[in-house]
């Protein structure tokens, strides 16, 4: 069985942003680079299903600078066989449609069983990418599962609808299927997977080779929210906050009534 | 600009993400029309005119036969905007169309500026303004953004969409139900939910002891859930519950869309957070910037001396 499994780069999202000078997106210096959430849901299942298949070759894809290659090794450290590094400095100037075209470009004639992708990226947030793989490739495409089984060339699974309710769903392989949080817990490579991995295949290919469509959508401005007014900000001692915060209850709210 | 509404009908009802819909197509003044794979019997209060596909016979769930018959109606209207909730159904279909249309697809509008759309981008701490290149565009709206003040009214003009053969790729075996049983929190007056912020599940001692302190019960944002450190039934949000307390307390809760939707009617809220930043401040009445494991359990104690 071939799998695929594509992964984003992404800040912390934890971090400071800054919008970058030609205010397309966000500066990205002094920012720190992690696997986008998402898609470790995405590499935890593909390694999952390897394991349960036995016979399995399992590709991990990512489209960026070279600075993404630190995340391709954790998922190579994770249980992916090979890794396939997209180069594109500017892969963040793509829309999702350009993004789904690249990564068709490589899986096109290779013949994948079963592609994973995240439900969305955490920084772009448009989660397309993986059903436009799909539709491109002329595949079926499952959402925002919670649940993943797979058996005799048929994918058994639960999408997470609003409200707590899941849609039962199948399709036949080849199909590609997106991840959504509580769908696995990710595991942390453990020392010698990651000394491993450092001797596992990570080829990089130009994304020119590759003749990328071009973006459908364009960016006029990017800059943070504009501040509602907003509440009131407190810093300080954590002894000081307490007294300052039960004032604050006592007088807005009846909670201490 | 026409714009194409595709309303949503989940479980032989229609789903309220519909009146969003029909307000932002209101508010951008043009013409509209609207889909929907639903019911004769249930029919949504919009003035203009229906294209209805019958989910008996299209079935609630098939991507493909949805798209399809959009693609009809879409060939026959000929907007130049075709939009959708961001929710399962949406997210879900929308990209599908997107591709077989060859159109820009616009994910989780927040707002129109200067006739641009904004979407949120960063766990909301930026935002960017876009435009597609293409004749039509695919949109979906972020839940919301664009609830009316008043519900819709009217009675749409019916028109019967053709569903030939069923088939499709996906096989759609119904749905499960969330799980009954466990701990209302929709009626709780005071709330304390930990967030991924609590680091590890020993801490989330430290947000019980404030729940109880301030005679409260404790949630917890989906990820605490997903660790299963919680009980989903305290989970809050978009999958979770949706609360309206008296004080909303959010303990290294970031703010993420989808936990506000579940919160932001408290009547006051209180983030804890390291971050100064936090999308949560936001909507806070007031954010303290502290490390959760020192503030609560002095705010706590505080609380049991009074
Ligand atoms: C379809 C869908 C449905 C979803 N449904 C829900 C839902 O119903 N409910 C929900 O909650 N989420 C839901 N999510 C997930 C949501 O997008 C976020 O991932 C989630 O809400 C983040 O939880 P968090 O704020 O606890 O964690 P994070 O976003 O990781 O934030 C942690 C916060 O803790 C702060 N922090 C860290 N350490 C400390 C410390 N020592 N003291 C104080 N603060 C600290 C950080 O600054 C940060 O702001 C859904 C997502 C999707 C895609
Ligand atoms: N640069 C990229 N390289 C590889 N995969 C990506 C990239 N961008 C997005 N993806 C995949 O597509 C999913 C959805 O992304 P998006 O449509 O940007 O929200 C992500 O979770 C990844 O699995």
């Amino acid at each position: 069985m071939k799998i695929l499994v594509c992964i984003k780069q992404v800040p912390d999202m934890e971090s400071k942003f800054k919008v970058n000078a030609a205010g397309n997106w966000y500066d990205d210096t002094d920012l720190a680079w992690r696997m986008n959430e998402y898609d470790e849901y995405a590499v935890e299942q593909a390694v999952q299903l390897k394991q349960q298949v036995g016979e399995a070759d399992l590709t991990v894809l990512c489209i960026g600078s070279d600075r993404v290659r630190e995340t391709m090794k954790k998922a190579l450290a994770m249980g992916c066989d090979r890794g396939a590094h997209i180069a594109d400095d500017e892969s963040y100037l793509k829309d999702s449609y350009a993004i789904a075209s690249l990564i068709v470009s490589y899986a096109k004639d290779r013949g994948f069983d079963l592609i994973f992708t995240g439900m969305q990226s955490q920084d772009r947030g448009s989660g397309q990418v993986g059903v436009l793989v799909a539709e491109m490739l002329g595949i079926p495409s499952l959402t925002t599962l919670v649940e993943f089984n797979y058996a005799d060339g048929t994918v058994t699974a639960k999408r997470e609808l609003e409200g707590g309710i899941k849609a039962k769903v199948s399709c036949a392989t080849p199909a590609l299927v997106t991840c959504q949080l509580g769908l696995n817990t990710p595991r942390y490579p453990t020392l010698p997977n990651i000394m491993k991995a450092k001797k596992k295949e990570l080829i990089s290919t130009p994304a020119a080779e590759l003749n990328p469509e071009a973006s459908l959508l364009e960016v006029l401005q990017v800059a943070p929210p504009e501040k509602k007014g907003g509440g009131l900000v407190l810093e300080g001692d954590p002894a000081d906050l307490a007294d300052q915060l039960i004032k604050i209850l006592k007088e807005k709210t009846t909670a201490l009534a | 600009m026409k714009i194409l509404l595709v309303a949503e009908y989940r479980d032989g009802k229609l789903l309220g993400t519909n009146s969003e819909l029909i307000n932002f197509a209101t508010q951008g003044g043009g013409e509209n029309c609207m889909f929907l794979v639903g019911s004769n019997s249930t029919l949504p209060n919009y003035t203009g005119k229906l294209y209805l596909a019958d989910a008996g016979q299209a079935g609630e769930f098939n991507p493909s036969l949805h798209k399809q018959l959009l693609l009809n109606v879409i060939e026959k209207e000929q907007p130049q905007m075709v939009v959708l909730a961001h929710s399962s159904y949406g997210w879900d279909l929308a990209p599908r169309l997107a591709l077989a249309l060859k159109a820009a697809q616009i994910s989780e509008v927040v707002e129109v500026k200067d006739g641009n759309l904004v979407v949120p981008s960063c766990n909301a701490k930026l935002r960017r303004q876009v435009k597609s290149t293409t004749d039509i565009a695919v949109v979906t709206l972020q839940g919301g953004a664009f609830t009316p003040a008043e519900e819709p009214s009217g009675a749409p003009e019916v028109i019967k969409v053709e569903v030939a053969a069923a088939g499709g790729d996906i096989q759609f075996a119904g749905y499960e139900e969330a799980e009954a049983g466990g701990v209302d929190l929709s009626k709780a007056e005071i709330i304390v939910s930990a967030g991924r912020g609590i680091g590890k599940p020993e801490n989330l001692e430290v947000i019980e002891n404030l729940a109880k302190a301030l005679k409260g019960e404790y949630g917890a944002s989906r990820p605490v859930v997903d660790a299963e450190w919680v009980d989903p039934s305290r989970q809050v949000g978009t999958t979770g519950q949706t609360v309206t307390p008296k004080l909303y307390v959010a303990c290294g809760i970031s703010g993420a869309i989808q936990h506000l939707a579940g919160m932001k009617k408290s009547e006051f809220v209180l983030a804890i957070n390291t971050d100064k930043d936090a999308p949560i401040g936001e909507i806070a009445d007031v954010l303290a910037v502290a490390d959760l494991k020192q503030l609560v359990p002095i705010l706590t104690e505080k609380l049991n001396a009074m």
